[in-house]
């Protein structure tokens, strides 16, 4: 099953005020040749653009922080749980 | 700051651990609020699927059988997988399940179960304000006195963060320091529902029993390994990898994960399954050597995955009861009326949570040989073909066929004695 497919399952409350994963997209670019982002991040939000820029969407986002962990370039410019109750809500866990 | 506004403990986070300690101390009449960032207390946590019961008997005799936990684990599997081929020991003894006796573990989903437990310290007089994040702490002449949420503050003698792995609040508070993609694993996991009868019938179970199937060699060589677990209702299937070496080979986790659920040994279990959720969770990986040196400051305290309490010594994986012993242990400091701290870590001694990490600390050095997670398991699988390939020609020895196997996967003699030493120090 696709990521996206696998997400369209979870149960989510985006918050569309504040988003509480933020890039430096220059960063990405500039900095960062690894972009361990786009490989460890399990419901796959971190995508390349034609022009090979990083695409982000902090809408399905699981909250589990592999990307902050992995990011050493310092691309994501914060990182935050989401307001209270918005982001995902698990039904099962 | 008036006097109604004052807590006795505020605690972050109704998972196993914030939600132990709070039964615990409101038992004992302490005035406790905790604050969780769900809109239920269970609603943002991933487990891979396992729980060790004793944990709840330290929190109160008995409570285990009210507990919404799901099958009794029965049968103890570990599955070696190379390619399509795959080794399965499956280990199971009635000892750990006596008829009349309290199981040793179940499977369990944590949406569930933490509702379910924070439901039991509200009953003991906990207050449990759910759907608020904690945004900081407050500090007041270096001593934590309090936690800013949303605009609000709220006091209290003493504050603990049970906020987690990432726990933002222990590390903005300077006891725990950023993870490391080195020492930790990204666990994801699919929810896949299925009869209760059709369960039992494929991991041969009777009604209410479980099995806990842990697999290696199934993370492209990355370290880690797949997991499953059978709920009442549903299997829990994950894989665990190492992000570091993930990312370095490159391929996204979620397909690795996706091509294990099409493996011919795990796709029988889940056919006609239907998936119902996604979760992922970062699990620390360091045991012992992971927790912080400092679990405490003036004011503050730090329990559950937060603190470190969790291993994982390969063939099991604890966390969830370590959680609670943790939130057991830093209620009964309070409770004792000396200095919360150092009392602590006294009552982490005493409830043998450090003994118990301390023992097995050396599963670390062994889960750090490599060809654990690519290299042996093609090793048993080639053995293992050899053995079992009879086709009318004239067999090479066994003996013989091992040592082809081994060449053919170079390893030499010496790194297998040299891994053998090694793994057996470690354990």
């Amino acid at each position: 099953m696709e990521a996206a497919e696998l997400l369209s399952l979870n149960r989510f409350e985006v918050d569309e005020e504040e988003p509480h994963i933020v890039l430096d997209k220059e960063i990405c670019r500039t900095k960062c040749k690894s972009k361990p982002c786009l490989v460890v991040c399990p419901a796959v939000l971190y995508k390349l653009d034609k022009n090979g820029d990083i695409t982000f969407d902090y809408a399905g986002c699981l909250e589990c922080g592999t990307c902050r962990v992995v990011c050493k370039e310092k691309g994501i410019t914060k990182w935050e749980y989401p307001r209270g109750t918005f982001g995902v809500s698990y039904r099962h866990g | 700051m008036s006097g109604e506004d004052k807590f006795d403990v505020i605690i972050i986070g109704a998972g196993p651990a914030g939600t132990a300690c709070a039964y615990t101390l409101a038992k004992e009449g302490k005035n406790v609020l905790v604050i969780e960032r769900g809109v239920t207390a269970g609603s943002k946590n991933v487990t891979g699927g396992r729980f060790y019961t004793y944990a709840l008997d330290l929190v109160e005799p008995g409570l285990w059988k009210d507990a919404t936990l799901e099958r009794k684990v029965t049968h103890e599997q570990i599955m070696m997988m190379d390619g399509n081929q795959s080794i399965t020991i499956d280990y199971s003894n009635p000892l750990f399940n006596k008829e009349g006796e309290m199981p040793q573990s179940f499977t369990i989903l944590r949406a569930v179960f933490d509702e379910w437990f924070a439901s039991k310290a509200e009953e003991q007089g906990a207050v449990i304000a759910c759907g608020i994040k904690v945004d900081g702490l407050i500090e007041e002449n270096g001593r934590i006195t309090g936690v800013k949420a949303g605009g609000d503050e709220m006091f209290a003698d003493l504050v603990i963060a049970a906020d987690g792995v990432n726990s933002m609040i222990a590390r903005e508070a300077g006891l725990v320091p950023e993870l490391s993609d080195k020492t930790i694993g990204v666990g994801v996991k699919e929810i896949i529902e299925l009869p209760a009868k059709t369960i039992e019938e494929r991991f041969h179970l009777k009604p209410g029993e479980g099995a806990s199937l842990l697999m290696l060699g199934c993370t492209e060589g990355i370290h880690g390994g797949g997991f499953l677990y059978t709920n009442n209702e549903s299997i829990s299937l994950g894989c665990v990898f190492t992000p570091s070496e993930a990312a370095a080979h490159g391929r996204q986790v979620h397909d690795i994960f996706q091509d294990l659920k099409m493996h011919p040994s795990i796709y029988p279990l889940i056919e006609g399954g239907k998936t119902v959720e996604y979760g992922a969770h970062l699990v620390r990986e360091e045991g012992y050597r992971g927790i912080p040196k400092q679990l405490y400051r003036d004011g503050l305290m730090v329990i559950g995955e937060a603190a470190g309490f969790v291993l994982n010594i390969g063939y099991t994986i604890r966390g969830i009861d370590l959680a609670i012993v943790s939130g057991v242990a830093a209620a009964r400091a309070v409770i004792s009326g000396s200095n919360p701290g150092p009392a602590y870590l006294e009552e982490l001694k005493n409830i043998k949570l450090l003994p118990s990490m301390k023992a097995v600390d050396g599963y670390f050095d062994l889960l750090e040989i490599h060809r654990l997670y690519e290299t042996y398991p093609k090793v048993a699988g080639g053995v293992f073909n050899k053995m079992y390939s009879i086709s009318g020609e004239t067999p090479v020895s066994i003996k013989k066929g091992i040592w082809g196997v081994l060449k053919d996967n170079k390893v030499s003699l010496w790194q297998l004695v040299k891994d053998g030493i090694r793994g057996y120090r470690s354990i």
